[in-house]
């Protein structure tokens, strides 16, 4: 193995008494694409806020392109490009004039200015709109100028903060071609964080986070094998009981979710006549399919992505409520 | 060195571009200085009089040097427009958090400071311009505008701006919210610019109130303009140097205070915020 390009080693935060991050380790080798998978809250973007130089670890330490996070934080920035969760364009400025504030800042020379621009307007097909003011520019087009913003200091790591939150699913699919070609054009790291679950499959490796820790990290192919087969959902009458006769019976581990059992077996096509033959109970409904990285969420954690999210929700909620709604443009 | 430059020029550059795309902003820079001007001016000038009596001044023809009301807020106003702009453009820190934009500057592998350092000089240029702006209204002041008094002005201008937008950068970086913004306005910059002389001759005040005018950092920035547009206005330097005793000018531990000595505190007060404003802002996450 090369060396990596991001190595964290016991990596924590706390605020006051809530550990946000709790002693995460892992390495993201030059190239890959390396994905953060997580209902929010789960501390992605704080994970990311310590690997950026936006916030400072309270314990443990980061690499990236060999510099520390807490101690080169010069060298860091100018080795990484970020995309954030939220907007970051100043949509008062036109497309070019956004970039060229970057450039600056990140001091390119106005040579490579001049080069480097038209190149990433270019790659999110955003030429013909340098010149419009970013006030006027769809969800998708705002998303794809900031990319081309990350990448326009040629950084060795692109970090994507849930990158395609808030696109249409048809701009999302466009917004992965971009990411998958660009790996492949720039031979670029992507680190990105997301809470869809079918966006985590387009990276080589996955980290499952859940309350600040890695519940597991392996490519999304071997973390469903640990799912172990297919994933069969059913309904009956009476869950309390038929849950502990399914797994007497059929020798599973069966997991109650809500109004459902769900539980793996192998050959799922061969098992299901086999079980509507000899299950005792009633079964209301019956389905079957491979498992997703959901599941392997479920299995680590007991809930899903989604009821994870919803938790989360109840307590900004509740939070909200003792504050004033903040007024947008 | 040429990065930091650059950095400071593209900040500043990206702070005087949204004002110029901000019309609404102009428009209400414009207005209120009118309105200001007609209300209170007209309002006032009536009831008070002429501000400076000939007579008292001895061995002046009757009328020389005589100041009404609205020439004498004229120099206020303009103030009051650098003032406002100049808060805003500080505070703009915290539009910039809200809108994420401040985000992408702060990893960005250069120094806060000179950030915080960009962001004053944009405010402040828009600030100049700004008051600037309310020269456009000098006729309706009875003011007569000379080239000398303009390029005298602006450096004056300049200076209060940086000085006040130095603050607005402080205030700004410690603020999580734009609501705060609306707090500032009415605990600090009303206050501040209310009490700096620029709408009310200090004569005859109480003492507390003596003594806030005197401790209050914009009236020393509210001065000079005044002086400046007095002496275009043909003022014999007779009444010059005793403006303080009709309450035109500004008087220090006895002393009426110079041009000079009031560029001298505000630079001094500019550079003490500006410093603040580098260190808070280099301090947040």
């Amino acid at each position: 193995m090369s060396t990596p390009i991001i190595l964290v080693d016991n990596l924590t935060k706390r605020f006051g008494d809530f550990t946000a991050v709790d002693h995460v380790s892992f390495e993201v080798q030059p190239g890959e694409i390396f994905a953060f998978l997580g209902p929010n809250g789960a501390g992605k973007t704080t994970t990311i806020s310590m690997l950026v130089t936006l916030m400072r670890p309270t314990e443990g330490r980061a690499l990236l392109a060999g510099h520390d996070v807490v101690r080169e934080q010069g060298a860091v920035r100018r080795s990484i490009g970020i995309v954030f969760q939220e907007p970051s364009l100043d949509d008062r400025l036109t497309a070019l004039e956004n970039l060229e504030f970057h450039a600056v800042l990140y001091g390119l020379s106005a040579a490579e200015r001049r080069r480097r621009i038209p190149q990433v307007l270019e790659m999110v097909q955003l030429a013909d709109r340098a010149n419009d003011l970013v006030e006027r520019f769809s969800g998708g087009m705002k998303r794809r100028l900031e990319i081309a913003r990350g990448l326009l200091h040629t950084p060795r790591v692109l970090f994507l903060d849930e990158p395609t939150i808030g696109l249409d699913p048809q701009t999302r699919r466009h917004m992965w071609d971009y990411i998958l070609g660009l790996r492949e054009r720039e031979g670029i790291t992507i680190f990105m964080t997301t809470h869809y679950m079918e966006e985590a499959e387009f990276a080589d490796r996955v980290a499952i986070m859940d309350h600040g820790r890695i519940a597991a990290l392996d490519t999304p192919e071997a973390l469903k094998r640990q799912v172990g087969g297919d994933v069969i959902t059913v309904r009956t009458t009476d869950m309390e009981k038929d849950a502990a006769c399914i797994e007497e019976q059929f020798g599973v581990k069966v997991q109650r979710y809500k109004d459902e059992l769900r539980f793996e077996v192998e050959n799922g096509e061969v098992f299901i006549p086999r079980f509507v033959r000899e299950f005792p109970g009633t079964i209301l409904t019956i389905s079957l399919r491979r498992p997703t990285l959901d599941d392997v969420f479920l299995k680590l954690t007991g809930r899903t992505i989604r009821d994870a999210e919803l938790d989360e929700k109840d307590l900004q909620r509740y939070r909200l409520r003792s504050r004033v709604v903040r007024p947008r443009r | 060195m040429w990065h930091t430059l650059q950095t400071v020029y593209i900040i500043w550059k990206r702070d005087v571009k949204r004002w110029w795309r901000d019309k609404p902003r102009i428009i209400g820079a414009l207005t209120f200085p009118v309105i200001f001007l007609v209300v209170f001016g007209n309002g006032l000038s009536g009831a008070m009089g002429p501000l400076v009596q000939p007579q008292a001044a001895s061995a002046l023809p009757v009328g020389a040097g005589a100041v009404d009301y609205k020439q004498f807020i004229f120099p206020g106003i303009i103030a009051m427009n650098v003032f406002f702009a100049s808060i805003f453009g500080g505070i703009s820190v915290v539009f910039d958090r809200e809108f994420g934009i401040l985000k992408e500057v702060l990893v960005a592998p250069i120094s806060r400071g000179v950030v915080a350092l960009g962001k004053t000089l944009g405010g402040a240029s828009v600030a100049t311009v700004q008051g600037t702006l309310v020269l456009l209204i000098a006729p309706l002041a009875g003011v007569k505008l000379t080239l000398g008094m303009v390029v005298r002005l602006w450096p004056l201008m300049f200076l209060g701006a940086f000085a006040m937008t130095s603050m607005g950068v402080a205030l700004g970086s410690r603020m999580r919210s734009v609501e705060g913004f609306q707090a500032i306005n009415q605990f600090i910059a009303f206050p501040m610019i209310f009490l700096s002389g620029a709408f009310f001759p200090l004569r005859n005040l109480p003492a507390w109130m003596e003594f806030i005018v005197k401790v209050n950092p914009a009236s020393y920035a509210v001065d000079p303009l005044r002086r400046v547009v007095l002496e275009a206005q043909g003022m014999p330097p007779a009444i010059l140097d005793r403006l303080a005793e009709f309450g035109l000018g500004l008087e220090l531990f006895g002393r009426q205070l110079t041009i000079w000595h009031n560029v001298l505190i505000v630079v001094s007060f500019g550079i003490l915020m500006n410093v603040l404003a580098m260190y808070l802002f280099s301090r947040q996450d």
